[in-house]
């Protein structure tokens, strides 16, 4: 199929109406708006629904209802807005429904910047909500890679009945690529006989719902959580490794980050630095011994872990690699990139260092 | 022999925890006659919230969603825009509608939204132990108001009923109570109106439902019926305060 010229935002948005998704809840906010737009354009002609919010509170808890009621259902925002989505999302978890939510993300904290960030890490892998409960994170570098993504995030989303997070920044939602609608691989997909459609008098009534009163069934609902997390973490790890067979330093890196990581290791490699790079695509759940593997292959002498944060995927390198190899940090903050020339020198003076 | 009263199909079997002498149990009873008098148990969606009515989601046997505090509304509205066939009400008490889910509340109306909200205003916060409310009345003891509730620090008591009507989108409002038959009677009629113009798609709908909380008000069943009809009824007149039954036919012209 040919390639198309696609805006980040509404790629996202065409990409979850291809992969059936008919319901969307949003409510605006800058570097994202592209997507509720595009959801209010091209919703109706699909028969689908697009609804303004009055918040974001409202937008996920609508989102809760509609996926509660069987329905493939999105919403988005950006970091400001998807803070004020996590009580939403903590029910969405502990309730087990099939949800999809973009968060472009932007500087913080607070109100930060409308200039893409990485800073919302932690509350994405961590769970910004209470409880214990994780959400699938997939991070695209490109738009490509993100309208890929989407169907795969619907279908995670239905399989183990769990939110999933497409974690880009406002870089990726706003600029433009070329794009190929592939066509997606099918997964084998569960029906959704627990949804709330009416019972039309022959079955007993479906309970969508987060509240176990008895901590011995609360806790007997936090054990099975865990086992579909270790399913999870058993079956859906995504990551790319790009020039590191021979890779002396190695950036780790993911999203935009990882794109201009990718830029720094080829200049690396014309001045004969053997670099490569490591993108963890999945943040949760997180590719641990892949990375271990990678770095401790034979050639990688040192890490540079990189993002446009002050430091927060460190914390899962760290607990990847395990001590095994140095590790330098550089960081980006509210807002702001790293050039592909700071993260040559970064890594020029990690390798000064072994 | 003739059946002459029965539990309503529209309740569980499951034992309600409501406190002796809550008005909670009628009112529940009431939703359910209402759906098996309108034949939509098996197509009809519920609401429970946050409070009381937090386990309203296993005492009615439609199916039923489990909200986060306040946002019934908007869970009702997700659920009645994918299933705009079913009926879908939220079941909500005053914490829950006329505090943190205010902006969900109003918002819904608003728009229009084909739902109705069952509201239980008993003037205190019953399942927390008997906290200030927002329809608590000035001068009433709550235990984060132990003075009284004082106009100058907390304000005067909200009126939903009211406020909702001003709104284009909400076809119906009634405020009712629950304790004695006739009021009993007044109010299912009230609640079966709100079905029936959610069915016909006339917007959104609500009935305010005077309640009342012997345990937290500290008073005897007996005594907070008569505590209701003194203080409550005065502050919160009972009525219909928006009637927008031609509010269908007027959106087809």
């Amino acid at each position: 199929m040919a390639k198309e010229l696609w805006k980040g935002n509404e790629a996202v948005a065409e990409a979850a109406i291809r992969a059936g998704c008919r319901y969307f809840f949003g409510y605006p906010i800058t570097p994202q708006n592209e997507i509720p737009e595009y959801f209010s354009r091209h919703m109706p002609e699909h028969g689908g629904v697009f609804l303004q919010a009055e918040s974001e509170v409202a937008a996920i808890n609508m989102t809760y209802g509609a996926a509660g009621s069987g329905a493939r259902v999105m919403t988005s925002s950006s970091s400001p807005g998807i803070s004020l989505k996590q009580e939403g999302i903590s029910y969405i978890a502990g309730a087990e429904l099939p949800v999809v939510i973009v968060n472009m993300m932007r500087g913080g904290p607070g109100l930060g910047s409308i200039a893409p960030g990485q800073a919302d890490y932690f509350q994405a892998t961590r769970g910004g909500g209470n409880g214990d409960y994780r959400t699938v994170t997939l991070a695209p570098a490109t738009i490509q890679e993100m309208t890929d993504l989407t169907q795969e995030a619907f279908d995670i989303a239905d399989l183990y009945r769990i939110p999933v997070l497409i974690l880009a920044d406002g870089m990726i939602g706003q600029m433009m690529e070329a794009v190929e609608w592939k066509k997606p691989r099918a997964r084998k997909l569960p029906a959704k006989d627990w949804a709330t459609d009416g019972t039309k008098g022959k079955r007993e009534h479906n309970i969508v719902n987060s509240l176990f009163i008895d901590p011995k069934d609360c806790s007997a609902h936090n054990i099975r959580l865990q086992q579909k997390h270790d399913k999870i973490t058993q079956n859906e790890i995504r990551y790319e490794e790009y020039l590191t067979d021979d890779a002396e330093v190695l950036f780790v890196a993911y999203g935009t980050t990882a794109r201009i990581c990718q830029s720094a290791a080829l200049k690396l490699r014309e001045a004969g630095v053997k670099a490569g790079v490591f993108r963890p695509i999945s943040l949760w759940p997180y590719p641990e011994k892949e990375l271990y593997a990678c770095a401790n292959r034979g050639s990688v002498k040192t890490v540079v872990c990189a993002e446009m944060s002050m430091g927060q995927m460190i914390d899962d390198v760290k607990i990847a690699l395990n001590g095994t190899k140095p590790i330098r940090f550089f960081g980006t903050g509210g807002g702001t990139f790293p050039t592909p020339a700071e993260l040559m020198n970064v890594a020029r003076a990690a390798l000064e260092e072994v | 022999m003739a059946i002459v009263y029965q539990r309503s199909k529209g309740l569980t079997e499951i034992e309600q925890h409501f406190c002796p002498g809550c008005t909670h149990g009628v009112i529940h009873k009431l939703v359910a006659e209402v759906l098996e008098e309108l034949d939509i148990i098996g197509s009809t969606v519920g609401v429970a919230s946050v409070g009381c009515s937090a386990f309203a989601y296993n005492y009615f046997s439609c199916d039923m969603q489990q909200a986060a505090h306040g946002r019934a509304p908007a869970v009702a509205t997700g659920i009645k825009r994918v299933h705009p066939d079913l009926a879908v009400f939220t079941y909500q008490g005053d914490g829950d509608l006329a505090a943190i889910g205010t902006a969900e509340i109003v918002h819904a109306a608003m728009r229009g939204e084909k739902i109705t909200a069952i509201f239980v205003n008993n003037a205190i916060y019953g399942m927390t132990g008997g906290q200030m409310a927002p329809t608590t009345l000035l001068g009433q003891k709550a235990t984060t108001a132990p003075q009284g509730r004082n106009k100058e620090q907390h304000g005067s008591p909200i009126r939903m009923a009211e406020m909702l009507a001003t709104l284009d989108g909400c076809a119906y409002s009634e405020r009712v109570m629950v304790t004695d038959p006739a009021s009993i009677a007044r109010a299912k009629r009230a609640i079966k109106k709100a079905f029936t113009l959610q069915l016909a798609g006339a917007g959104f709908t609500m009935v305010e439902l005077l309640s009342t909380c012997p345990t937290n008000w500290g008073l005897s069943p007996i005594e907070a019926v008569g505590w209701l009809k003194e203080n409550l009824v005065p502050y919160y007149p009972l009525g219909v305060y928006a009637d927008r039954s031609e509010q269908k036919e007027e959106a087809t012209r």
